[in-house]
């Protein structure tokens, strides 16, 4: 009879195998323990932010965001320009710096600086009525941003609430809300939006003059007046929606059953399960928002001039294209950009913490 | 029990029809024009198909429509209403650039009548095709718009259907060759040119292969070119359109189904464009209501830029003209086709998917 | 007839390539399969008894891969076969029934055309003949009223229906060997039987041998003629019905036996088996059951168990079992 082989399978009948005994006594349950490499297991938040961190789009479009951010909240304390006002040499007005190239300068300027002072260079160049062009863009990404960022916002909280209502009330208020939202939601948004900006600019126009709000320009109110009518049931319907399917998911039946109040389920279950896909919409509405401002703006319904945004920018840069298409090319840049990276960081955001898209 | 329930039923059909008479009777006497009264008439009608079609298609069909016709309402009443809450509006007599339009406008809109009636006399001309007279111009809107709209159709036209071939053929492509150079190439400018606005877009391809290369000619009625403006127009939907495709193949691709397809022994291609496309395209199908939404009013904005002469065109023109009857009629108009072509996407939805809900 | 086996896997090794790293889904299993038989595949979920099963059939996804092993159909390699060739084998020779009926019939197309497909890939039959076959497939599933079945839609059919609808799919071109994939696991208990039934009546009718493939041990005693236990993508114990059930020598065996409920002794207490499934992505280094075992030793945390004959038709890796016989044949010298 053969050795014993371990290397040699199947053996045939190992009847005098000589075995070592030793190794046949029973291990220890702290052997045992040992002995399975588990992976360690992370947190939800903590494995999505990990895999967002190692997306290379999502991480790039974040250090973009926060150059641009950083740049429009810095660059005005920098630049002695103003965004309304016309270039000035010394106290008096600067008619010849008018649709200068980026960083030369006009005659007086040019004189100026023959005689020993310092002028700022621009660096985008200037506008036809002698503007800084460059503070004008950074002005224009600001209430571009800004718009964006208040739309969302507006959408949110709107949606949110009302969302959150129907679902948990659920039964007929449920189905009277979201028969509202329904309706709602089969206008065509776009066309809305314009017919809105035309009422309210004029409605709004007289009832406002003289005050604080007047500065912002009744195009943006009217326009977040608009997202906070027609825009927040795309959200309302998402938070709706996620409500419902969490409420009737087993884990929910099972706490309810445990005796768990519902103020434990709302906040330990329901809130965390929405929360990640509620994020990921606000941060791609951003964009939407950018994108109707700039759209608005181009047909003529946008900020008040002479508050410049993205969009009235390239709008005006049209009349002269063939002449000075940087006027274009520079906030048609920036509008791609803050679009751009929001989007590719809605969707690192989605691919890390959408639970259902995880692996 | 079951006759019973039979009988309780015809009870109801019967009491149901019986009120509708009623209300159609009453509708009939009391309504003062007779489109109101036609109006009133197919809405009952299209109510009795939703409650009373055996057929569960014949059921849906009768609710869309229903659904579509109210919503066309309920736009309609929106811009009459709040173009009249303008503030020395429209109809205001000051506002009229010539005594003989401010006739037109008291005898079209009959001024003195209560604003009800006004609304119900706005919407028989808009039935028979009457639009009223611009402001501005003093034209009848109606010959504008349907002048206009010949050359917007034409490039919506081409845009819709370029976008869905090549998103669909792109969408496919990345999908099958996922994380290869094909896929990642198709990406990277579907993701750009999503976030790129329709109007910068315009505006550089005007400015590059228009002005500075000249290889298309500048757009006129004698020389129309439509290459251009359809490329505006249709790269941000066909790059959607690629990205859902792409994403919903390989979730079918991901399917119990596609492996049963596999394992009976279907060729590759075939279960590629039989059994996965099939399943792939329902999401891209709802997606043609919002994207004919989307042509529609990105054509505004490229037709502006390249001077078309399009309905876009005239719609801007009347904006910044503050030519309010225009405003009305084209919105009107542009939002009953974004709710048919919805209307339509859904029911073509409904035969590709026999899963859909009919309720 | 020669004596070749109808179907041949040995060491066969299957892989996923993800981004966490390579899981290593079957590690070298072999079995065979003569005409006729049915040969059941026991394992809890993960345990790699259907990615083997893809991978006969070569239908893994993108990211899976046989890394080594011979796949033998009636002594030729079926892995060699070229993309045209594995499409006429599939289908026509072995076919293969899914879990979740539910899931598995395309959801846009009817029933008949999905049917009718299957039956006109591998035939060159005339359109009527199709669907008199179609018909009478349905039928022979047990399929009421078929003429109106074939014009429906997957999801206006019932769980069961959908399953039998499935096999009369897979059975359409008489192919030699049927995979059934937990073919009961997502139906009700007495639809479960129902089917299981159905297929041990085709199989008398029709003569193709079964690999069924199931985690529920009590499903398949009556109807196999081999088990084969698996754990961790890698066969434990392999053996007729009676010395599975009544003589197991791997402790996982005997585990899954004791975790059977059993109507006639009421008293005796179901045992579970602690722990879960290991981790694919790094298997540890001995025995992969040794952490969730009570009669582990020290070698089963150091060395892999070999495949060992236990008798003519019984095959056991476990360390305890190698003990055992050694003991029982010490034993037997002594005396």
């Amino acid at each position: 009879m053969s050795e014993f082989d371990p290397n040699k399978a199947p053996v045939k009948r190992p009847f005098s195998l000589q075995l070592d005994l030793s190794k046949f006594e029973p291990a220890t349950d702290a052997e045992k323990a040992q002995h399975e490499t588990t992976r360690e297991s992370t947190t939800f938040f903590r494995d999505g932010m990990r895999k967002l961190f190692k997306n290379p789009l999502a991480v790039g479009s974040m250090i973009v965001l926060v150059v641009i951010l950083v740049t429009i909240i810095v660059a005005p304390m920098i630049v002695p320009y103003t965004y309304s006002g016309m270039i000035t040499v010394n106290g008096k007005r600067d008619k010849t710096a008018k649709n200068l190239a980026p960083f030369t300068y006009s005659k007086m300027e040019q004189e100026a600086i023959d005689s020993g002072e310092k002028v700022f260079p621009h660096i985008f160049g200037t506008d036809e009525l002698c503007r800084d062009y460059f503070i004008r863009v950074i002005y224009g990404a600001r209430v571009s941003l800004s718009v964006g960022f208040f739309a969302s916002l507006i959408v949110l909280i709107i949606g949110l609430l009302y969302g959150s209502i129907a679902g948990y009330a659920g039964g007929r208020t449920d189905l009277v809300m979201m028969r509202i939202v329904d309706v709602i939601y089969s206008l065509p948004d776009t066309l809305m939006v314009i017919l809105l900006s035309v009422v309210l600019d004029q409605v709004l126009g007289q009832s406002l003059q003289g005050t604080a709000l007047a500065s912002i320009g009744t195009n943006m109110l009217s326009m977040f007046a608009v997202f906070g009518l027609l825009y927040w049931v795309g959200m309302a319907r998402l938070v709706r929606g996620q409500i419902l399917t969490i409420k009737n998911n087993e884990y929910v039946l099972a706490a309810r059953a445990m005796g768990a109040k519902p103020s434990r389920i709302i906040r330990k279950h329901i809130l965390p399960n929405c929360m990640s896909v509620i994020i990921i919409s606000t941060a791609l509405q951003i964009p939407s928002a950018i994108f109707t401002e700039s759209f608005l703006s181009f047909i003529g319904l946008g900020v008040q001039a002479p508050m410049p945004s993205l969009g009235s920018l390239a709008n005006a840069a049209r009349q002269a294209l063939q002449a000075y298409p940087y006027k274009l090319v520079f906030p048609a840049v920036g509008i791609c950009l803050i679009v751009l990276s929001f989007n590719l960081l809605g969707d690192g955001l989605r691919d890390a913490f959408d639970p259902k898209l995880r692996k | 029990m079951d006759n019973a329930a039979r009988s309780q039923k015809e009870k109801q059909l019967i009491a149901a029809c019986i009120i509708s008479l009623v209300i159609f009777a009453a509708g009939w006497l009391t309504l003062p024009i007779l489109s109101a009264k036609i109006l009133l008439a197919v809405v009952l009608l299209l109510i009795a198909g939703t409650l009373f079609f055996s057929n569960d298609t014949g059921r849906y069909v009768c609710k869309r429509i229903l659904l579509a016709l109210i919503t066309v309402l309920i736009i309609a009443a929106i811009t009459f209403f709040s173009m009249n809450a303008i503030p020395g509006g429209p109809f205001s007599k000051e506002k009229a650039p010539s005594a003989a339009v401010q006739a037109v406008l008291e005898e079209r809109f009959h001024l003195n009548e209560p604003l009800g009636t006004q609304f119900l006399l706005y919407l028989e001309g808009l039935m028979q095709g009457n639009f009223c007279i611009s402001t501005k111009t003093g034209r009848e809107i109606s010959t504008t718009i349907f002048e206009s709209f010949a050359i917007s159709a034409k490039l919506g036209g081409y845009a819709a259907l370029i976008a869905i071939v090549l998103g669909l053929c792109f969408g496919s492509i990345a999908a099958l060759n996922r994380a290869k150079t094909a896929d990642r190439v198709i990406i990277f400018f579907t993701t750009l040119f999503v976030a790129v606005p329709s109007f910068i877009m315009a505006t550089l391809l005007l400015l590059v292969f228009c002005l500075k290369l000249g290889w298309f000619p500048i757009f006129s009625t004698s020389n129309q070119s439509y290459v251009l403006p359809v490329i505006a127009l249709m790269l941000s939907p066909m790059s959607y359109i690629t990205r859902l495709t792409k994403t919903s193949m390989l979730d079918v691709l991901g399917q119990d189904y596609i492996r049963t397809a596999r394992a009976k022994g279907v060729k590759q291609s075939l279960v590629i464009f039989k059994h996965a496309l099939k399943n792939a395209l329902i999401p891209v199908i709802t997606y043609v209501g919002p994207m004919m939404a989307y042509i529609l009013t990105g054509s505004m904005v490229v037709e502006t830029v390249f001077t078309t002469g399009g309905l876009g065109t005239k719609f801007v023109q009347g904006i910044s003209n503050r030519d309010y009857p225009m405003i009305m009629g084209t919105t009107i108009f542009l939002a009953t086709l974004m709710v048919t072509m919805t209307l339509i996407s859904d029911l073509i939805y409904k035969v590709v998917d026999p899963r859909i809900n009919f309720d | 007839m020669s004596n070749v086996p109808l179907l041949q896997v040995k060491n066969l090794h299957t892989s996923f390539i993800t981004d966490a790293g390579e899981v290593k889904a079957v590690n070298g299993i072999s079995y065979n399969l003569d005409r006729g038989k049915v040969l059941g595949i026991v394992g809890e979920s993960g345990s790699g008894k259907s990615v083997s099963a893809y991978s006969v059939m070569r239908i893994l996804t993108d990211t899976g891969r046989v890394t080594q092993g011979e796949v033998l159909f009636n002594g030729e390699d079926i892995l060699k076969y070229t993309p045209q060739q594995m499409q006429s084998f599939r289908g026509s020779r072995i076919s293969m029934i899914f879990q979740d009926p539910m899931t598995c019939l395309n959801p846009v197309f009817t029933v008949g055309s999905q049917l009718r497909e299957a039956i006109r890939i591998h035939t060159d039959r005339t359109k009527e003949q199709i669907n008199a076959r179609a018909l009478e497939m349905l039928q022979l599933v047990g399929v009421n009223e078929p003429e109106k079945r074939l014009r429906q839609y997957p999801h206006e059919l019932s769980g069961g229906m959908r399953q039998r609808v499935m096999i009369a799919m897979a059975l359409a071109c008489e192919p030699d060997i049927l995979i059934a994939d937990e073919p009961t696991t997502a139906l009700d208990v007495t639809i479960q039987a129902q089917i299981l039934e159905l297929m041990q009546n085709l199989q008398k009718k029709m003569g193709m041998a079964i690999i069924m493939i199931t985690h529920d041990l009590g499903v398949i005693a009556d109807i196999c003629d081999e088990i084969i236990v698996m754990y961790a993508g890698k066969v434990c114990e392999r053996g007729t019905a009676d010395e599975i059930f009544y003589n197991p020598r791997h402790e996982y065996t005997k585990g899954l036996i004791r975790s059977i409920p059993r109507v006639t002794e009421k008293h005796e207490k179901l045992v579970p088996i602690a722990g879960s499934p290991v981790d694919l992505l790094n298997l540890p280094k001995g025995c992969a059951f040794a952490s969730r075992c009570e009669c582990a030793m020290k070698i089963c945390l150091t060395e892999q168990p070999e495949e060992t004959w236990v008798n003519d038709s019984h095959i056991a890796a476990c360390w305890n079992n190698v003990k055992r016989m050694y003991e029982e044949s010490k034993g037997g010298e002594a005396r």
